[in-house]
């Protein structure tokens, strides 16, 4: 039994070995067909394994090569290097190349030296290395992976990783995949030559098809710099008005606050800045975010357009002007039908009768004022909405927060309703519970923050008990027209939330990322797959990578633009807490204000 | 390459299937059993049965019409994204473990995770739905187990 477990163990060992000597072999599958020639790539030797990026073909001046891969190497700042030899013999072996190919191991000095060797059109190559420096040759288990050069090179991997911040750490910590995209990324400079170009040199790599000269997009190119400049220039006009001091002063400023249009437009000043500066995007996120940000303005913007131009066919403002006055004086008498039934005998409860009549006649009058208010009003509307709607051309998002605004404006009498009614039974609830305490002999320390308890005079418990009975049968009637208004105000703050939560959609959906991810998934990267391809006995693994695409949700995730309003943090406890207690709710509140 | 039949621990048959690539390579896969067109039937009749009454109370004929477009729309939702028909583990020596599931509808998402990020293998176990039956038994030295004759433990099912 011994013996056995430790046999075992010995086997183990063995296979732990031979598994730390595997050599990966990373071959770009477009160099499957090239001619016999020497491999040049990186060497990647904490991995053990070999990045192949090019053939170079016989014949060459060995010094030409060396002097070719030293100058690649000063551009791309990888260490390029001769890796070994590649043979692709269509007949036979021949033994002389193959004797050839051994001594080039010589001239170009590396260890290990691969040599890999292709026989016709057979898919199973041999593979075999050379240590001359090692003094115990073993065999050595090579894995011969393919990948698609051009994928590789133009997808990015993610998470990103943040080359600014990336210490001596973090770059052990990077993974080992990432080195290999980042090595044939960086080597773009070398498949850049196409194959029209005749160098020193004869190269197999992937190459582009020769750079596709469209008159069009060169004269985009041309246009782009005049055209941000200008952009820029109208950028900064526009913020210089909005920061001049007349818009600035204290009603002005508080009315642009409130007002969810401007929030908008002042968002989108930001993109348009972003977009027009022309400054380099540095790395893939910036860049990114640019381009997200010019598509969603261009869609937002086309949007508008479209939705102008339904608009003011068939002079559906002034249909939209029409209906929209009757609607207001409906829902004004409806509210007032439903203050007659409030200051009757609601669902049969009975109320405390003066009181119901005071508060449903300062309501009624509140209501009467805004009729009038909305009547003079009226013969202006169709000529307002007209000149709102041209706003529509700044985009659909705008021309949303205009509808919120208009109506948070129509609506403002059920606000104020809603105000008063919670001011009045907040104050009801507070009095109440603090009698309440003055009712079990305690009292609120306000200097400790607790309740304490207290010994209070007669006349004191007589006026406090007196004065909550009066409180708690009072409450009912208040809470009803609380419970009522509070109601119909969130109504209108589900309407204006939904609003919100459309235009908050449309600012931060990152289009362009997920249209380049519909179209070119390889683009982003979430990581690699591999498919074991067909194999023989005494043949080298062979594997297929592939490029693993990221996943929508997470592509939605990684590039979300980020908006300037926020979700309400109060969760549904503490939104029905604040309910019952009759503090004021807002729906909507935004990022750079404080929170009281 | 070799296969062997399982129980999974709500008792359907699965099938286990090695393969060794190569020293280094090896690939696990444990295979369910395919879509059965009793269960699907089933399913479906049941369905468009429950329509058809509704229809009869109703007498609305929307109800038909969304009974199919439900079925339909149920069916590509399952076997696009809940019925698994294969799941594979390839281990490949210093490279990396790659987890693959295809689905029915034949969509495979992959993960593979490189052998740095690997920190340690862990054997989950779990009991689900064991049903643990007791039987009355004696100890007789040494070592030897005296089981009564009726209740025996052959009705003890263990699922694997």
């Amino acid at each position: 039994m011994g013996r056995a477990s430790g046999e075992r163990r010995c086997r183990e060992y063995c296979s732990s070995k031979i598994v730390a000597m595997v050599l990966k072999v990373f071959f770009p599958s477009c160099c499957s067909s090239a001619e016999s020639g020497i491999l040049i790539g990186r060497w990647i030797s904490e991995q053990n394994s070999a990045v192949i990026l090019a053939v170079v073909h016989f014949p060459f001046i060995p010094v030409q090569v060396k002097q070719y891969l030293s100058e690649v190497q000063r551009v791309t700042k990888v260490s390029v290097s001769v890796l070994g030899s590649w043979s692709n013999s269509k007949q036979e072996k021949e033994e002389s190349l193959s004797e050839f190919l051994e001594d080039l191991g010589t001239i170009f000095s590396h260890e290990p030296w691969i040599q890999i060797s292709k026989e016709g059109d057979s898919k199973f190559w041999s593979c075999s290395t050379l240590q001359k420096h090692c003094n115990n040759p073993k065999e050595e288990e090579i894995i011969l992976v393919y990948y698609d050069q051009r994928k590789v090179m133009l997808s990015h991997l993610h998470p990103p990783l943040d080359t600014a911040t990336s210490t001596d750490h973090k770059a052990d910590d990077a993974s080992k995949l990432s080195a290999i995209f980042d090595t044939v990324a960086k080597s773009k400079v070398l498949f850049m030559t196409d194959r029209y170009d005749d160098g020193p040199i004869k190269l197999t790599h992937w190459q582009s098809d020769g750079v596709e000269a469209s008159i069009i997009v060169e004269l985009m190119k041309q246009a782009s710099v005049p055209a941000c400049m200008l952009l820029t220039f109208l950028v900064s006009l526009v913020s210089g008005i909005c920061r001049s001091r007349v818009l600035t002063f204290w009603p002005l400023s508080f009315l642009w606050s409130k007002l969810s249009t401007c929030e908008q437009l002042g968002h989108r000043l930001q993109h348009l800045q972003v977009i027009s500066s022309n400054k380099k995007a540095q790395t893939q996120t910036q860049l990114m975010r640019k381009a997200n940000i010019f598509v969603s303005l261009l869609i937002d913007v086309a949007l508008g357009i479209l939705l102008m131009s339904w608009l003011y066919r068939k002079n559906r403002i002034g249909h939209l002007a029409d209906t929209l006055i009757p609607m207001a004086d409906h829902v004004a008498e409806e509210l007032q039908d439903l203050l007659q039934w409030l200051m009757g005998a609601p669902a049969g409860l009975k109320m405390n009768r003066a009181l119901d009549q005071v508060l449903g006649r300062f309501f009624l009058y509140h209501i009467h004022l805004w009729i009038s208010y909305i009547h003079l009003m009226s013969p202006f509307i169709e000529m307002i909405l007209w000149y709102v709607g041209l706003s529509a051309c700044l985009g659909l998002t705008v021309a949303l927060c205009i509808l919120s605004d208009i109506i948070a404006l129509l609506t403002f009498h059920i606000y104020c309703f809603y105000v008063y009614g919670a001011r009045l039974y907040c104050l009801k609830i507070y009095g109440l519970s603090s009698l309440w305490r003055l009712f079990r002999g305690k009292k609120w320390n306000v200097l400790r923050q607790r309740v304490d308890s207290c010994s209070y005079d007669l006349d004191q418990l007589f006026i406090g008990t007196l004065l909550f009975t009066i409180l708690l049968f009072l409450l009912p009637t208040t809470a009803l027209y609380y419970l009522v208004f509070t109601l119909l105000r969130l109504l209108v703050v589900i309407v204006q939330g939904l609003i919100h939560l459309l235009v908050d959609l449309i600012d931060s959906l990152p289009l362009y990322s997920i249209i380049l991810r519909l179209c070119r998934s390889y683009r982003l990267a979430a990581g690699v797959k591999f498919r074991v391809l067909e194999q023989r006995d005494g043949k080298p693994l062979r594997l297929l990578m592939q490029i693993n695409p990221l996943s929508y949700g997470s592509v939605v995730q990684t590039y979300r633009l980020p908006t300037y309003s926020c979700y309400p943090k109060d969760s549904w406890a503490s939104l029905c807490k604040k309910l019952f207690l009759g503090e004021l709710i807002y729906p909507w509140k935004h990022k750079g204000e404080k929170q009281d | 390459m070799e296969e062997r039949r399982y129980r999974s621990a709500s008792g359907a048959p699965i099938a286990l299937r090695r393969r060794q690539h190569s020293a280094s390579c090896r690939e696990l896969a444990v295979r369910c059993p395919r879509l059965q067109l009793r269960s699907l039937s089933a399913v479906t009749s049941a369905v468009w049965l429950a329509a058809y009454g509704l229809f009869v109370l109703s007498e609305n004929s929307m109800v038909l019409s969304a009974a199919i477009f439900i079925t339909l729309i149920g069916l590509i939702v399952y076997l696009h994204f809940v019925k698994i028909d294969q799941e594979s583990l390839l281990v490949i020596g210093s490279l990396g473990i790659q987890v693959t599931s295809s689905y029915a509808s034949g969509k495979e998402s992959t993960t593979f995770i490189e052998m740095g990020q690997v920190k340690d293998v862990v054997i989950n176990e779990a009991i689900h739905m064991t049903p643990f039956k007791y039987w009355k038994a004696a100890i007789r030295s040494p070592n030897s187990l005296l089981f009564s004759r009726l209740n025996n433990p052959n009705c003890l099912s263990l699922s694997s």
